[in-house]
C-alpha cells in the first residue's frame, strides 16, 4: 500500500519533469511601443494566418523604454520603438553583449487637433506651438489671444500624451527644442481617447497625438496645419505631406529592432521578412503612412546583410529622412 | 392623573416612528444606489456589447479587424490562470486557516502573523505583482508564463481564503469540537472529519471570493508580463503521445480578458469599444456566475450538516 503510493508519486513527478522539458516551440516574441503596436499586430496575425500556426508570435506592450529594457536582457527576439534607440539603452545591450538591426518600419505624423467649432485657427506656426507648450507657458499661456493677439479671448485648454510616451518625446523635442521638456499643466493620458473625447467636448480644446486617432474621428477633430518655418506655407497632415517629407517638423519614423542573434534563427529571419514585405498595405490599413518603396528594399537588404547598430548617435533627430538614415554608419 | 403625560409619550413614540422611516429610506436608497448604478453599467455594456456576443466571439482569435477579432485566447487563458491560482491558492490558504484556529498555540507570535494576513489582505495588487516580477519570473525562472500569473493571483488572494477559513471554522460551535476529543478522536481527526466538512461551506464561499476577484485584476498581470496580442492557444494539456500529460502549458505565454478589454478600450476605432464592452459583459458573467455558484454551494452543503 505504502509502496504502491511511493511509485504513483514518483510516477506523477516523472510525468511532471517530462512535460516541462519539451523541446521549445518555434516562438517569435516582440514587445515595445504602444505606437508601432498596430502595425506589429495587423502583421503578426497575417504572418499566423500565412503560417497557418506553425511559428507562434507574442506581441505586448511595454512601452519604447520598457521594451528596451526587456530587448537588452535577451528576453525578446523584437521591440518596436516609436524612436530611436538611447545612449543608455545603447550602454545596456552592450554591456549585456546584445546586438541588433535597427529597421525604419512606418511613418507616423504627430497631429495638432482642435475642436471643430475652432474657427480661428486655420494653421499654427511652429514658434505659436512653442509658446504653448513651452514649460514657461505653464500658469502664464492660459487664453488664445496670450499666443496669438489676433485669436480670441478664449480659454486654452491643452491634451496630450503622458511623459512615458516616445510621442511626447518627439513633440517636445521637435516644438519646444529639448526632448521631454513641457508644461506640466494639461490633460495627459496615456490613452489616445482621452485626449479624442477631450478635444471634442471643449471649444478651446487643442491637443496633438498620432495621425491614426484624428484619421478615425476626423468628424469629431479637425487637424490644424503647421507652418514649419516662418515664410512658408502651412501644410496639412496627409500621407501625401508626410511621405514627400513637406509636413515638418512633426513626422517622424517609427522603428523595430531586431535581436542580431534572434535572426539567425529562422522563424525569426521569415517574421522580420514577411514584416518588410507586408508593410506597405498593412502600414496603410492601420492609418499609419508607409515609407518609400526603396526605404523598404534598403531595409531588407540590411536584414539580409545583418548590418547591426543605429544610425542615430543614442539621441533623437528632428526631420532626418529615411533613406539618409538607412544610409548612415551603424553604432552599437 | 393628567393627560399631559400621554399625549408626551404619543408624540414621543410618533417621533421615533418618524425616524425609523426617515431610517428606512435612507437605507433604501443607499441600497438603490449601489444596485441601480451596477444594473445600469451593466446594461449599457450589454446593449452595446450585445451585437458582438455571437459563438464566433468566443472562438476566434485578437485581430486588427474589429468585426473578426474574438476572446479566444484571452478566455482559455483567464480559465488556466484561475485553474493555476485555485490548485495553489485553496490548499495554502485552508491549511494556514485551519493552523492557525485550530493548532497555533495563543501567543504573540501567532497574534503578530494574524494581524499581518488581515493587513496583506489589504495591500495594493500591483505590490504583489512587482513581488511575483522578481521572484517568480526572474529568481525562480518560470518567465512570462501561466504559471507566473496564477501563483501571482494565488498569493494575491491567501489572505481572503485564509480569514474566510477562519472565520467558518469559528463558525463551529466548540461542543463539536469537546464531543470528537471525548470519544478520543486525535486533533487530526476532530479537524478533517468533522470541523472542516461543517464549514466547508463558509471556506468554499470565501475560496469563490477570493477567485472572483482575481479573475478581474489586471495591474499584477501586467506586471509580470502578460501579453496584448496571442493569436494561439496553450499546449493542450493532455497529448497523444507518451506520457499523454503535458505541463507545457504552464510555461507558456498568455493574456486574459480584463488585458484584452484594456487594449480594446484604447484603440482608435469606434468599432473596438463594441467589442470591450461585449468581453466586459463575459467577464461580469463569469464572475457573477462563481458568485452564484458559491451561494449554491453554501447552502447545499448547510443543508447537509445536521446538528
Amino acid at each position: 500500500m505504502q509502496l504502491s503510493k511511493t511509485m504513483i508519486s514518483m510516477f506523477a513527478a516523472l510525468l511532471l519533469v517530462a512535460g516541462i522539458a519539451r523541446a521549445e516551440e518555434k516562438i517569435v516574441k516582440i514587445d515595445g511601443s504602444s505606437t508601432v503596436y498596430p502595425i506589429t499586430e495587423a502583421v503578426a496575425e497575417e504572418f499566423q494566418t500565412a503560417k497557418r500556426g506553425a511559428i507562434r508570435v507574442t506581441v505586448g506592450i511595454s512601452g519604447t523604454g520598457g521594451g528596451f529594457k526587456k530587448f537588452c536582457r535577451g528576453e525578446i527576439d523584437l521591440t518596436g520603438a516609436s524612436r530611436p534607440i538611447l545612449k543608455k539603452e545603447m550602454d545596456a545591450c552592450r554591456e549585456a553583449g546584445i546586438q541588433y538591426v535597427e529597421l525604419p518600419v512606418a511613418y507616423d505624423a504627430l497631429t495638432v487637433v482642435v475642436n471643430p467649432k475652432n474657427d480661428w485657427l486655420k494653421s499654427i506656426t511652429v514658434d505659436e506651438l512653442k509658446k504653448i507648450w513651452e514649460p514657461g507657458a505653464q500658469q502664464n499661456v492660459t487664453k488664445w489671444n496670450q499666443v496669438n493677439p489676433a485669436w480670441p479671448d478664449q480659454a486654452l485648454k491643452l491634451f496630450g500624451p503622458g511623459a512615458d510616451s516616445g510621442t511626447f518625446d518627439y513633440f517636445t523635442e521637435a516644438v519646444v527644442g529639448k526632448a521631454k521638456s513641457s508644461r506640466g499643466d494639461y490633460t495627459a493620458s496615456e490613452d489616445d481617447n482621452v485626449l479624442v473625447k477631450g478635444v471634442t467636448m471643449d471649444k478651446g480644446a487643442l491637443g496633438y497625438f498620432g495621425y491614426a486617432y484624428y484619421a478615425e474621428n476626423s468628424q469629431k477633430l479637425r487637424a490644424v496645419p503647421v507652418v514649419p518655418a516662418a515664410g512658408k506655407p502651412a501644410v496639412a497632415p496627409s500621407p501625401e505631406t508626410v511621405k514627400n517629407g513637406s509636413y515638418q517638423p512633426l513626422s517622424r519614423p517609427v522603428f523595430i529592432y531586431v535581436n542580431a542573434k534572434s535572426l539567425d534563427k529562422p522563424e525569426v529571419r521569415e517574421f522580420v521578412d514577411f514584416y518588410l514585405n507586408q508593410a506597405p498595405q498593412l502600414v496603410a490599413a492601420v492609418k499609419y503612412v508607409a515609407l518609400p518603396e526603396q526605404a523598404y528594399q534598403l531595409a531588407k537588404e540590411h536584414v539580409a546583410k545583418k548590418k547591426l547598430g543605429t544610425g542615430f548617435g543614442g539621441e533623437s533627430e528632428v526631420g532626418v529622412s529615411v533613406e539618409e538614415l538607412l544610409q548612415r554608419e551603424g553604432k552599437l | 392623573m393628567t393627560p399631559a403625560p400621554t399625549a408626551d409619550l404619543r408624540k414621543l413614540i410618533a417621533r421615533h416612528r418618524l425616524w425609523e422611516r426617515v431610517f428606512t429610506i435612507v437605507g433604501l436608497i443607499a441600497l438603490l444606489i449601489g444596485l441601480l448604478v451596477l444594473l445600469g453599467l451593466f446594461t449599457q455594456l450589454a446593449v452595446t456589447g450585445a451585437p458582438r456576443l455571437t459563438p464566433e466571439f468566443f472562438t476566434s482569435f485578437p485581430s486588427r479587424i474589429a468585426e473578426k477579432a474574438g476572446i479566444l485566447s484571452a478566455w482559455v487563458g483567464s480559465l488556466l490562470v484561475m485553474l493555476v491560482t485555485a490548485c495553489s491558492a485553496i490548499p495554502l490558504g485552508v491549511a494556514a486557516g485551519v493552523y492557525l484556529e485550530e493548532y497555533a498555540p495563543k501567543n504573540w507570535l501567532t497574534a503578530i502573523i494574524e494581524i499581518n494576513v488581515m493587513n496583506l489582505a489589504g495591500v495594493p495588487s500591483i505590490i504583489y505583482g512587482l513581488l511575483a516580477l522578481g521572484l517568480f519570473v526572474y529568481q525562480f525562472g518560470f518567465g512570462q508564463s501561466i504559471l507566473s500569473a496564477g501563483l501571482t493571483l494565488a498569493l494575491l488572494i491567501l489572505p481572503i481564503v485564509i480569514v474566510a477559513t477562519r472565520e467558518a471554522l469559528r463558525a463551529v460551535p466548540g461542543i463539536i469540537r469537546e464531543a470528537a476529543y471525548a470519544l478520543g478522536a486525535t486533533r487530526w481527526q476532530m479537524v478533517s472529519h468533522h470541523v472542516v466538512p461543517y464549514s466547508a461551506g463558509g471556506i468554499l464561499t470565501g475560496v469563490i471570493i477570493g477567485l472572483s476577484r482575481a479573475i478581474g485584476e489586471t495591474a499584477p498581470i501586467i506586471t509580470i508580463g502578460a501579453l496584448t496580442f496571442i493569436a494561439f492557444l496553450p499546449t493542450p494539456p493532455v497529448t497523444g503521445e507518451f506520457p499523454f500529460l503535458s505541463f507545457q502549458w504552464l510555461k507558456d505565454p498568455f493574456t486574459v480578458l480584463p488585458i484584452q478589454m484594456f487594449n480594446w478600450t484604447s484603440r482608435p476605432e469606434e468599432a473596438f469599444q463594441l467589442n470591450a464592452a461585449a468581453a466586459g459583459v463575459v467577464l461580469l458573467v463569469m464572475t457573477l456566475a462563481m458568485n452564484a455558484l458559491a451561494i449554491w454551494l453554501r447552502y447545499r452543503i448547510r443543508r447537509k450538516i445536521k446538528w
